[in-house]
């Protein structure tokens, strides 16, 4: 039972990878997942209070379980477009 | 419709041809261009990320959104991704319309709403450093 993870723009620089995958037996949300990679990726809990989650590209609630073959992606604060205009 | 992330240029003419109709009397062009400085610092390029599958999605869901607001008829979006240069263009956003008010306003609207919601990120590369600039949490 795994599923996918997906990182972007720095959360990507920080982990050094842009894909993953964690263990989603048990019924695990995608906030347990995200502690997880923390816990391999220590850099990534500065995000804890601005992300947000979506799976298989629906955003979703923390407590939202992963079934085998989900992918989750990590959402940092978004700036696409028109920041620069 | 049609919403893209794309890595190659941008193309204007390509998005105008695709929402004029023979119903539309307006469309609106909107051009995000790589300027070059931020925040009083010179900026030396861009670079752009995407979660290419779930951006052309919420595309598609705000322009829904436009088209229950005004009478549009139609509504195409396109974001460059990857390494973009000083005057190159970012993002368009074309929408036609029967008048010209409502294709205004509707542009308008489409271009505060992906700023907010699509998720496309853009880091600056400046003289002496480079930083993402994460402003929105994206709306659910």
């Amino acid at each position: 039972m795994k599923a996918k993870v997906r990182l972007f723009a720095r959360l990507s620089e920080l982990a050094g990878v842009r894909e993953t995958e964690v263990e989603a037996g048990e019924g695990l949300t995608v906030a347990e997942a995200y502690r997880q990679l923390c816990l391999r990726f220590p850099a990534l809990a500065a995000y804890s209070s601005s992300l947000l989650y979506a799976v298989n590209t629906e955003y979703v609630a923390p407590e939202h379980p992963l079934g085998d073959g989900d992918e989750l992606a990590l959402i940092p604060p978004v700036s696409g477009g028109s920041r620069a205009v | 419709m049609l919403f893209e992330v794309t890595g190659e240029p941008l193309d204007p003419a390509r998005l105008v041809d695709h929402v004029r109709k023979d119903e539309s009397g307006a469309v609106v062009l909107f051009f995000g261009v790589v300027r070059n400085n931020s925040m009083g610092r010179r900026v030396l390029h861009l670079e752009y990320d995407a979660y290419p599958q779930m951006a052309e999605k919420v595309m598609r869901r705000l322009a829904q959104e436009g088209m229950e607001r005004w009478p549009l008829t139609d509504v195409a979006m396109q974001h460059r991704i990857g390494r973009l240069e000083i005057g190159e263009t970012s993002l368009l956003i074309a929408v036609s319309s029967p008048h010209r008010q409502e294709a205004f306003q509707a542009c308008h609207y489409l271009i505060d709403r992906f700023k907010q919601a699509v998720p496309i990120w853009k880091k600056e590369v400046l003289e002496g450093g480079e930083v993402w600039i994460e402003g929105e949490v994206p709306e659910r």
